[in-house]
């Protein structure tokens, strides 16, 4: 994870569970003592959105940039200029979360002078739970259409499949079948496996990509 | 077929093609785009019609026409939308043409705010267009049952040739669960030899029509209405109950505040308090006998809504003045939590309030 860029942007279709992982990495950046600033910029979304959980994230220490609006209920498609502090200011570890799909990619556009090979990371997170993500195809049409609008190209391939509270190894199995197909097909690597921390040691040990352990940080107790 | 992940507006759509709905006519508006987005996307593919109406008015007038003609049709939108489509809603119910309506609610008055709530209930059952109409309205808790009432709920519509509404709230609409796609139930449904497909020169034309000149013809077209709401009244209630026969505090609510309050009884449980849930799964016709069922010790029901209170008018009815009827709501955007909902018990039990 410490290997990773210095700028790290966090693609995907939507739904896949890109907040999530945002957040539960920008935590362990932070719990490993680095300097991070995490940066909502999804236009697209108005629910779920990283931004909601601002508050947990600056008790550990973690910058947290969205729309200078401060309300959850905006719509206007407004990002705050100071996304360009930490894309600038190199102290800084930087998670990018990019609203879904192409439309929410757009939003990238404006920093495209920033992401010079070499200097940032960017994950398409997949799930293979998700209708339109289930065939390796299908994820590489997203992967291309993602990318050809992002200006940017993808690093890492995240393993992030599925059910929220009701996911079984299974699931997390499967996706990283899918994952291996499309590493296989696009030559990008899978980088992480992002997965409920209770799930963990139940995994095989050899998978390909680095284990993420999660907490669900967006869904409340009630919530399935 | 396995479960997938799919977020609410997105299962809405999928679950209507699969109960065979071909046209689809609406205008955008948060936090229920994804649907109408969904819909533009996949409906091509079934060989159905996608439509982005210049207004709300003239997308519920389009489903008026679809309906007339026989079709499977629906439309969504989200409260201030919903409001622009009473007019035609009414006219649905006027000239008996089955649809499905969406509504996920959002915050309000007015143009209010697209955080969740429920401030749509006096709307949804009590008819926001004018006329003594009534729509079949089912209020879901989760993604999974919102699919199964979607694909029931066209039947529901055609067998009673009736407008029959989705009331979820913007969560419902924005969360991602897990859903299956079951193959429905089949209800056996008449033929639509009222819709306008054509004489074909072999029968008199069929009208579409809520206009009646005559006031004795307008009656009785009334009280035919009347008729058919009675025996949807009849057949149509679906509720969920649990502990309420002996329970010392009974909760109502419906929708994905039901849930929040589950996970409230719930805790209560282990803390050795009996409380039981009314759950109504159809609004109208609403579960006035499961409040029958309720312990005659019972020391209260409490209603939880994201509004400030309007099932409660239906709880206050329902129980008949044997239990007093307390009311916690939060409003605007705002999501009740598990807590405040168990701090509202404690409360009775301890006739506090």
């Amino acid at each position: 994870m410490l290997k990773d860029k210095r700028i790290r942007i966090i693609i995907g279709h939507y739904g896949s569970g890109k907040s999530e992982f945002s957040i539960n990495y920008a935590v362990k950046l932070a719990e490993m003592g680095r300097k991070v600033a995490l940066a909502d910029i999804d236009i697209v979304n108005m629910y779920f959105r990283s931004r909601e959980k601002t508050r947990e994230m600056e008790k550990l220490g973690i910058k947290v940039i969205a729309s200078h609006i401060n309300t959850p209920a905006v719509e206007v498609p407004s990002i705050s200029a100071e996304v360009y502090g930490p894309l600038q200011d190199k102290s800084y570890d930087f998670v990018i979360d990019v609203g879904g799909d192409q439309v929410g990619a757009r939003a990238l556009g404006r920093y495209v002078d920033y992401f010079k090979e070499g200097e940032y990371d960017m994950f398409f997170v997949l799930n293979a739970n998700r209708p339109e993500t289930q065939t390796a195809q299908k994820a590489y049409e997203y992967m291309v259409k993602i990318q050809d609008v992002s200006r940017a190209r993808i690093t890492g391939i995240v393993n992030n499949t599925h059910l929220l509270k009701a996911t079984g190894v299974e699931d997390v199995l499967r996706g990283q079948k899918l994952a291996l197909e499309v590493q296989e097909k696009t030559g990008i690597p899978i980088r992480y496996i992002s997965v409920m921390e209770e799930l963990v040691p139940q995994l095989p040990k050899d998978l390909e990509g680095e284990i993420l352990p999660i907490k669900l940080f967006l869904r409340d107790d009630w919530m399935l | 077929m396995s479960k997938v992940l799919m977020k609410g507006n997105e299962a809405i759509g999928a679950a209507a093609i699969q109960a065979g709905c071909k046209y689809f006519f609406g205008y955008p508006i948060t936090p229920q785009s994804e649907l109408p987005e969904y819909m533009a996307r996949e409906l091509p593919k079934v060989g159905g019609v996608f439509l982005q109406a210049e207004s709300e008015i003239a997308a519920i007038n389009m489903v008026y026409g679809a309906a007339g003609a026989g079709a499977r049709v629906m439309t969504s939108s989200s409260s201030p939308g919903i409001s622009l489509k009473q007019e035609g809603i009414s006219y649905l119910a006027g000239a008996e043409l089955p649809c499905l309506i969406v509504n996920i609610m959002r915050g309000g008055p007015g143009l209010g705010s697209i955080q969740p709530s429920q401030t749509d209930y006096f709307q949804a059952t009590r008819g926001g267009g004018n006329g003594d109409y009534r729509l079949v309205v089912y209020a879901p808790a989760n993604i999974q049952e919102m699919v199964d009432l979607i694909i029931e709920g066209f039947d529901v519509a055609d067998q009673y040739r009736n407008p029959v509404m989705i009331l979820g709230d913007g969560m419902i609409g924005q969360m991602m669960e897990p859903v299956e796609f079951k193959p429905p139930k089949k209800r056996d449904l008449p033929e639509k030899d009222w819709a306008t497909t054509g004489t074909g020169g072999k029968r008199k034309p069929n009208i579409i029509n809520s206009l009646y000149i005559a006031p004795e013809d307008l009656e009785a077209h009334n009280i035919k209405l009347q008729a058919k709401y009675k025996k949807i009244k009849e057949n149509e209630v679906k509720v969920e109950s649990y502990n309420i026969e002996d329970a010392d505090v009974v909760i109502s609510a419906y929708g994905t505040t039901a849930r929040i309050a589950k996970t409230a009884i719930a805790k209560l449980e282990k803390e050795g308090y009996k409380v039981g849930l009314i759950r109504p799964i159809t609004l109208w016709p609403y579960p006035y006998d499961e409040f029958k069922k309720i312990n005659p010790s019972c020391k209260g029901v409490l209603t939880v809504e994201m509004n400030t209170g309007q099932m409660v008018d239906d709880v206050k009815i329902a129980v008949e003045g044997k239990f007093p009827v307390h009311f916690y709501g939060r409003t605007g955007g705002m999501v009740p939590t598990p807590e405040a909902i168990i701090e509202n018990v404690k409360k009775i039990c301890g006739g506090e309030i």
